[in-house]
């Protein structure tokens, strides 16, 4: 069953948030690393951009399919993940750590879910 | 998948699947395993080791009997009375408005016996044209002896795929049959005792690569999975699922029904014309008089549509129903798309305007609203080295 880490905000989308560093950092979750398959390219947000909560900021594609990344608060995006951007599997290697996405200035959030109510709703394991 | 209703059916294989870990996915109404773990190393286990598949929710039909190959010639659009013994050929059986209804591959087992293995999600209805069938075959003149069986209940199928995949096999036969596997030719089938098994061992796949095909019953096939697997400890056998088995084919520039091929079009615009035999079939076929003007009227291309393989020049991939566009108008539409995991850009097949058609063609593919350049180039993407 896909991980799902604890101390970690989630949005319905399946991006997590975590507010212990500054700027916030966002990724995907493993739920959704592994329902994707094999990450071969992201298309994240500028540096610089402003993204809204429960918006499009981006796109995933895996051998499979493409997904809509969603933007889990409203803020300014302050740094992306290059070495995810060159090296797509780590958002399935390791989803919370070297794969994540990008960092936020966040403004507001959006609706989250905690750790266990993200894993309760979509079968993943603490 | 357009047909099928989706009953979720498992294969004899599914707890040896379950218990690999595999993710499964609904396809032509079974439960298969869509990988096991990265269908990326899947994929690539296959091109350069080599990959298992089950793929048990194929159908099986025999067609038996003195009047088996004229039923066969009358039911399908080629020629399989021409096939010789232990010979097999791909084939397609297509509705009387020249639709196709299934690509299968047909086996001559024996004189008189024939093999017939439709998709999944088609094989009910293969099998009830093939009924169908004989009864107008029959009261057209046709002799009555042949008898149908659909086995694909009762069958299971075994892939074996990649270069190792004849070392393998060889490690399960006895020694009085490793040449009856080392010289089975591309397309050919014979029946072998793998590990002590009653097998049709077929040289034929979906991937590209050289490989082997295992018809057993259902009652043996774990025994005959767990066979294999241990055959390749040393080999890199890795079990594969349908998520490998797409992109393989997609590299190889096989059609998938349901993509590619469907009821909508004729054998003609998939690139298929080939396997119609107009010429050397002299009696009647369902679909004749169709594809006859459909060949005649420019080669089957009245609908002006022709199946084409696009390469990505960026490394976005198109996808299933993208459109195809020139200078922003539609001129077609992606059938199938991914990344190619072996050749590091996007491929897809595509029908696009038959006048845009001829490799070098500059397309651009809709992505999501962002046109990005294609080019058509030659089938097949890839080509294994012999």
């Amino acid at each position: 069953m896909s991980k799902v880490q604890n101390g970690l905000r989630y949005s319905e989308e399946h991006e997590w948030l975590d507010v212990a560093q500054s700027p916030a950092r966002v990724g995907v979750s493993a739920v959704a690393a592994d329902a994707l398959g094999d990450v071969v390219y992201l298309d994240l947000p500028e540096v610089g951009t402003e993204v809204t909560a429960g918006a499009t900021c981006g796109e995933i594609e895996s051998t499979k399919s493409v997904s809509d990344l969603y933007a889990p608060v409203t803020g300014t995006v302050v740094e992306v993940n290059q070495e995810a951007i060159d090296n797509p599997a780590l958002v399935n290697e390791d989803p919370y750590g070297a794969g994540w996405l990008f960092t936020v200035e966040v403004s507001a959030e959006g609706p989250l879910l905690s750790a266990e109510e993200y894993a309760s709703k979509n079968g993943g394991e603490l | 998948m357009t047909t099928g209703i989706s009953t979720e059916k498992r294969t004899a294989l599914y707890d040896q699947h379950a218990a690999l870990g595999a993710s499964f996915t609904d396809f032509g109404g079974w439960q298969m395993p869509l990988k096991y773990g990265s269908e990326l190393a899947e994929h690539r286990a296959v091109r350069e080791t080599a990959g298992l598949f089950d793929l048990s929710h194929m159908g099986e039909v025999w067609v038996t009997g003195p009047d088996a190959g004229a039923l066969l010639d009358y039911a399908l659009v080629g020629k399989l009375s021409a096939i010789a013994v232990g010979k097999a050929k791909y084939s397609l059986i297509c509705a009387e408005d020249g639709g196709i209804i299934d690509d299968l591959i047909v086996y001559r087992v024996a004189e008189d016996e024939y093999l017939v293995v439709p998709n999944a999600g088609n094989a009910p209805t293969v099998a009830a044209e093939f009924e169908a069938r004989r009864a107008l075959f029959i009261a057209a003149g046709g002799g009555e002896g042949v008898t149908l069986r659909d086995a694909s209940a009762e069958t299971s199928l075994i892939a074996v795929q990649g270069p190792n995949a004849q070392d393998i096999v060889l490690a399960l036969v006895p020694a009085g049959q490793a040449e009856a596997v080392t010289e089975l030719k591309y397309y050919a089938a014979v029946g072998v005792e793998a590990a002590g098994i009653p097998v049709l061992l077929a040289r034929t796949g979906y991937t590209g690569e050289d490989g082997f095909e295992l018809f057993v019953p259902n009652e043996r096939a774990a025994e005959l999975w767990a066979a294999i697997r241990a055959a390749g400890e040393g080999r890199e056998l890795v079990p594969c699922g349908l998520a490998s088995r797409d992109s393989l084919r997609l590299e190889a520039g096989m059609p998938l029904y349901g993509n590619e091929l469907s009821r909508e079009v004729t054998p003609f615009e998939a690139g298929l014309g080939g396997v119609v035999a107009l010429k050397s079939k002299e009696g009647d076929f369902v679909g004749r008089a169709a594809l006859q003007a459909k060949k005649d009227d420019g080669a089957g291309t009245t609908s002006g549509q022709r199946l084409v393989g696009l390469r990505g020049l960026g490394r976005r991939a198109g996808r299933s129903h993208y459109p195809v566009l020139k200078d922003g108008q539609r001129v077609g539409e992606v059938t199938s798309g991914q990344p190619s995991p072996t050749l590091g850009y996007p491929v897809a097949l595509a029908y696009v305007a038959v006048e845009l058609s001829e490799p070098g063609t500059q397309l651009d593919v809709d992505l999501r609203g962002k046109a990005e350049p294609f080019e058509v180039v030659a089938l097949p993407f890839y080509k294994r080295q012999k």
